[in-house]
């Protein structure tokens, strides 16, 4: 970089990519103090209060059944978070469409975001046994319904504040420019919404594996890690039940991270990413 | 860049040309009143000229330019820019325009908010690579290409604006108190490079701001406008010798015509010397 106007320049480009994911590191250590001391007060009051296997296990015992049956978990694990996928993806690709067509037509939006709200407030597993019945109980498409149904809300609420919230000088621009509607969206709306189309994805990596996780909870494939859940509860196994949650929480939580890790590199422009300070 | 603006009017007609125009905004609801924010309105500004409109907040000095530009219409009266409907001079990219505030989209390096307009106009990469070199290179931002936005002081900021009005060397460029912002010794610096950049791209230019100095500092001729409802009290042709430079601002011409301008500003009558001409101009 030459120093043209050296004066001027507030400082240099944030560098050191290292340095940086150190300091993140170091962010995480308190979280991970609060998950280590946690898990620890866990098996302590559990060993004094003599607290019954059935109603709760240790920690180590549910490590042991982790580790035990990792490949039966773990492919149970995937399969759902297939399903899970596939309703992130669609339920998200439709919030997308939907909040763009809506703030295209901002007539029709004021007309049908009052159903979208109240369809939003509809108990969804109310659906489960529905979408069983449309799509086959061992279809995975009846849970990705379901978790679609879920993810779409957020996405599409939180798209559609983006797209919407364009400082006007910003659309008067374009205009100068003769741009067209068309434009105006794919260079000002969209960019302007990714912020928030995130906020709303993270949301929903999180409820899809809810949604999927429920959706087999109402039957599916044996494959699944919600109907392993039910079958080992039934058998009062509980460790493995447990340690299923543990192998849902973790591809719920690393579903997030990588949705938020996407987030970082796809705003790096943006302030949320770049940090309050003017590098 | 060498030559005069492509989009430049056929010869002779004027780059911007109103008579009679009004503005009446409505209001919405019950019982609105309507405010007339602009009335009478006879404004020509001829190829080349530095035009600024200056007047008290609330007399529709910026509503004024906004028409010009086609982003407000007018209750009555014809706006012609370079002998065509303001709506047809927008759609045939005669304007750039720079806001008070720099309106940079964050997402964008400096190198892609300048090429914007240039994508819009379909305009291939090499094309717009090397126009953008240029541009950076008038508004003296060289290195800067890939910067964000936010990287940028104010000053800077403004410059990309300014090479981004500039960019698809429009005939006229509108400017809505620029440097409005920006601090006193930022502001003067950027009047000179403006200055220059005007006397390098030989666009015309309309120029709101609400600073006496810096409007006579500039113009060619100033439009001091009155509030409720916003006229034209009087346009005061600025004799300065071009190019201005740091010497004019201790002119004493330069004083007086200061002086003017702000007994124009205020209803007071004209003192000898100074030509000043009316409403019924042109």
């Amino acid at each position: 970089m030459s120093e043209v106007t050296a004066g001027s320049v507030v400082g240099a480009v944030p560098r050191g990519l290292f340095r940086r994911a150190g300091t993140r590191l170091w962010d995480f250590l308190p979280a991970v103090a609060v998950l280590v001391a946690g898990v620890g007060l866990w098996q302590v009051l559990v060993t004094v209060l003599h607290v019954q296997r059935f109603l709760l296990p240790k920690p180590t015992e549910i490590v042991s059944a982790l580790t035990g049956n990792w490949h039966v978990l773990w492919s149970a694990g995937l399969f759902t978070f297939r399903e899970a996928l596939g309703g992130f993806a669609i339920g998200s690709g439709m919030g997308v469409l939907v909040a763009v067509a809506l703030s295209r037509f901002p007539r029709v939006g004021r007309a049908l975001l009052p159903y979208a709200v109240a369809a939003n407030a509809v108990p969804i597993i109310a659906f489960a046994p529905i979408m069983n019945n449309w799509f086959g109980l061992l279809n995975p498409l009846s849970k990705m319904a379901l978790s679609a149904m879920i993810c779409f809300f957020p996405v599409m609420i939180n798209t559609l504040r983006g797209l919407t919230s364009v400082a006007p000088e910003s659309v008067e621009l374009m205009r100068s420019y003769a741009a067209g509607e068309t434009a105006v969206l794919w260079k000002v709306r969209l960019p302007n919404s990714l912020p928030y189309l995130f906020a709303g994805l993270r949301v929903a990596t999180v409820l899809s594996m809810i949604g999927a996780v429920v959706g087999d909870y109402f039957g599916g494939s044996t494959q699944s890690l919600g109907v392993f859940i039910v079958n080992k509860s039934s058998l009062f196994v509980f460790d493995q039940a447990w340690a299923a949650i543990v192998v849902a929480s973790v591809l719920g939580v690393g579903f997030y991270l990588a949705v938020g890790l996407v987030e970082r590199f796809a705003l790096r422009w943006h302030v949320s990413t770049r940090g309050t300070e003017r590098p | 860049m060498t030559g005069g603006p492509p989009n430049a009017s056929p010869d002779g007609a004027p780059a911007v040309s109103i008579r009679g125009m009004s503005k009446v905004f409505r209001g919405r609801g019950r019982g609105a009143s309507e405010v007339r924010a602009l009335e009478d309105i006879d404004l020509e500004v001829h190829p080349g000229e530095f035009v600024s409109l200056i007047g008290p907040s609330g007399c529709g000095k910026s509503t004024l330019l906004r028409i010009i530009g086609d982003l407000e219409q007018p209750t009555t009266g014809p706006v012609l820019v370079n002998a065509k409907p303001a709506h047809q001079a927008r759609v045939d990219g005669d304007y750039g325009i720079v806001f008070q505030d720099s309106v940079l989209y964050d997402w964008r390096t400096v190198a892609r908010n300048i090429a914007l307009p240039l994508e819009l106009a379909g305009w291939d990469r090499d094309r717009r690579s090397q126009r953008v070199t240029e541009m950076l290179e008038l508004v003296d931002l060289t290195g800067f290409e890939h910067h964000h936005p936010w990287q940028l002081s104010g000053g800077m900021q403004q410059r990309v604006s300014i090479a981004r009005a500039l960019s698809f060397s429009p005939a006229l460029l509108l400017m809505d108190e620029p440097f409005g912002a920006l601090d006193e010794m930022t502001r003067e610096r950027l009047n000179m490079e403006l200055l220059r950049i005007w006397e390098r791209s030989r666009c015309t230019v309309v120029f709101v701001t609400h600073s006496i100095a810096e409007a006579v500092f500039l113009s060619t001729r100033v439009a001091v406008m009155s509030a409720r409802p916003g006229r034209i009290r009087g346009i005061v042709d600025v004799d300065l010798p071009q190019p201005r430079t740091n010497e004019t601002r201790v002119d004493p011409r330069f004083f007086e015509l200061v002086a003017t301008v702000r007994r124009r500003l205020r209803g007071m009558e004209d003192d000898a010397g100074v030509v000043v001409t009316g409403e019924a101009e042109a």
